[in-house]
């Protein structure tokens, strides 16, 4: 979405007439009715801590809000220069890296086959996208204590015991890394019927003239009529599918907190930016001058990202 | 509403073994979907014995349906409370939004005003930036006006959704204009019009953001988490969580309380899937 989008308002012509009919101060305080209470609360839960937080990056500011030390750029030097801030975006990237392609591929591929079904498709597409009801916590607690449990035996251990493999410490052990497995497929679990039934709306949206032309010109029904017209009229839901994948991996909290934090503390690796930041700020220290510098760098290093990609596949752009 | 392509050759041998393929793996599929909701039901039903045993068996040896009763007796947990809790959050944010968002989004789509292009890109800006990046400051925020481990502290901030608002406009912008114009004439002014024309007629979409904002509210973690720092204010989600990295766990409890905290959602889930799909479907692609 560019700023150019929202600007250029057709102003219906109906509208003209009766604002000069009647002057613009007759609509103002109409607008503001609507506009600003919800506007208000914007502005002091969104933009008041965000210039908040700008300032106070640039202060030293242990346990409190109203810090009176400032120290220029060194909460940015020292979060630039932090091993463990710079290893939290490297979970991220090893994180998105797992999960975008394999969300795309699965919840294309449940959307292609229930879209085709004759019978049962409500059913089908509900047993998918049940897993959206359940919470990130609640699942973690499954995947935790139930099916990757490492400690004592679990389902995933008792399975592969009956193949003579040994017990497999999911989630405590740092190498090697198995506790991939868990937070990935937690993840692929509760959101990839989301992403189906995405899917499923862009399937339905294909004209079928389109595929009939195309049995008409011979195409085989299967991998060729897929390939070249199914995926490439997905492509407006492809691109949204992994922007709003790779958007909520940046935020990645509530998994990584519940499986891999326990009573003995939180270990080193598996912190994703967020939740190193939610030990920063919120942790022991209070320290809201390093955790709001993390904050900025996110947001900026988020916004080029998302610049990069609007430019990369024309997102935004008007059909 | 058959995939079209079905038509031409489903009849067909190949048709058929294609078909029956194809509800194979679904079958497979959706039985690997359902197994972690049976984990938690199994598990809640049984012993701490039966969870934690060396020889895992798929189905425990009895049904223990006194954990729900055990769950809410127990002192130590407040599970209850943490219930009210999600509960109130839930319903009045989900309320709150709703008509706070619906009622920008009107004022954007429909009142002419000078500067509305720049509220608009305000509320759109707001978009760019992950919710989640702004939980510090937030939080800061929050607790100057001295509302930590309040409810206020809970639903406030999570009344003012942009993303919401956006969606309204959007959707109030492709609102039939006839309907209002009759009502204008008809003398009621945009208060009017909104309340006893726009509303009415739009139930299906405000039922979507509705289903979908209680979703992510009753769901949400983070911030409950960070504004929580008081048992007496946990919601469910937090109180969970709290129970997986303590001490010592009381396992069979703390599955059936997993289990009761998701029943609301399956609820809703049951009777009103059709406007969490259609809602998904709206919001994912604008997006």
């Amino acid at each position: 979405m560019t700023s150019r989008d929202v600007v250029d308002r057709p102003a219906p012509v109906a509208d003209r007439r009766r604002s000069k009919r009647h002057g613009r101060q007759r609509t103002w305080p109409a607008f503001w009715v609507f506009v600003g209470p919800f506007l208000a609360g914007l502005i002091l839960f969104t933009f008041v801590p965000i210039v908040w937080s700008a300032v106070l990056s640039f202060f030293d500011a242990h346990n409190t809000v109203t810090p009176t030390t400032f120290v220029g750029l060194a909460n940015y030097v020292d979060m630039l220069t932090n091993s463990d801030f710079l290893a939290s975006l490297g979970t991220f990237s090893v994180f998105a890296v797992f999960i975008v392609p394999t969300t795309v591929a699965i919840s294309l591929g449940l959307a292609l086959l229930v879209h085709r079904l004759r019978f049962a498709r409500a059913f089908f597409r509900s047993v998918f996208f049940l897993p959206a009801a359940c919470s990130y916590v609640v699942a973690a607690l499954i995947w935790k204590l139930s099916i990757f449990n490492g400690v004592r035996f679990g389902l995933a251990n008792t399975l592969l015991g009956l193949f003579g493999i040994d017990q497999v410490p999911w989630l405590s052990s740092a190498s090697p890394p198995w506790y991939w497995v868990a937070l990935v497929t937690l993840r692929l679990w509760l959101q990839v019927g989301f992403y189906m039934v995405l899917f499923l709306a862009g399937l339905q949206r294909i004209p079928g003239e389109l595929y009939e032309a195309a049995y008409v010109d011979g195409a085989r029904p299967g991998w060729q009529v897929f390939r070249y017209i199914t995926l490439p009229q997905l492509r407006a839901t492809t691109v949204a599918v992994v922007l709003l994948n790779l958007i909520a991996a940046y935020q990645a909290f509530d998994e990584f907190y519940n499986l891999m934090s326990s009573a003995r503390g939180y270990p080193p690796f598996a912190r994703p930016p967020l939740v190193y930041l939610y030990f920063t700020a919120l942790g022991q220290g209070q320290d809201f001058g390093h955790g709001s510098a993390g904050a900025v760098i996110l947001a900026l290093l988020i916004g080029i990202v998302t610049v990069l990609q609007a430019r990369l596949f024309g997102f935004g752009r008007r059909d | 509403m058959d995939g079209p392509h079905a038509v031409g050759y489903a009849r067909s041998a190949r048709g058929r073994i294609g078909a029956v393929a194809r509800y194979s793996a679904l079958v497979v599929a959706a039985l690997l979907f359902l197994l972690p909701f049976y984990l938690l039901v199994r598990n809640g039903l049984a012993t701490d014995a039966e969870i934690t045993a060396p020889n895992w068996t798929f189905f425990p040896t009895t049904l223990h349906w006194g954990n729900i009763g055990e769950l809410f007796a127990d002192p130590s947990v407040p599970m209850a409370h943490a219930l009210l809790n999600s509960v109130l959050v839930s319903v009045l944010q989900t309320i709150g939004q709703v008509v706070l968002s619906s009622m920008a989004g009107y004022g954007l789509a429909r009142i002419p005003f000078r500067y509305s292009n720049w509220v608009l890109a305000a509320i759109v800006a707001t978009l760019m930036i992950p919710a989640a990046v702004t939980f510090v400051p937030t939080f800061v925020v929050v607790s100057s006006l001295g509302w930590v481990s309040t409810l206020r502290g809970l639903i406030v901030p999570g009344l003012f959704s942009g993303f919401t608002a956006f969606l309204f406009r959007q959707y109030f912008l492709s609102f039939p204009k006839e309907l209002e114009e009759a009502a204008r004439v008809d003398g009621l002014g945009h208060w009017g019009a909104y309340w006893r024309i726009v509303v009415p007629n739009s139930t299906g979409f405000i039922a979507a953001i509705g289903v979908i904002t209680f979703l992510g509210s009753w769901n949400a973690f983070l911030w409950p988490l960070v504004i929580g720092q008081d048992s007496s204010s946990w919601t469910v989600q937090v109180a969970l969580s709290s129970f997986l990295t303590a001490q010592t766990i009381n396992l069979h409890e703390l599955f059936v309380a997993a289990a009761v905290s998701i029943l609301p959602l399956l609820l809703v889930f049951v009777f009103l899937q059709r406007y969490l799909v259609q809602g998904v479907a709206e919001s994912g692609i604008k997006g």
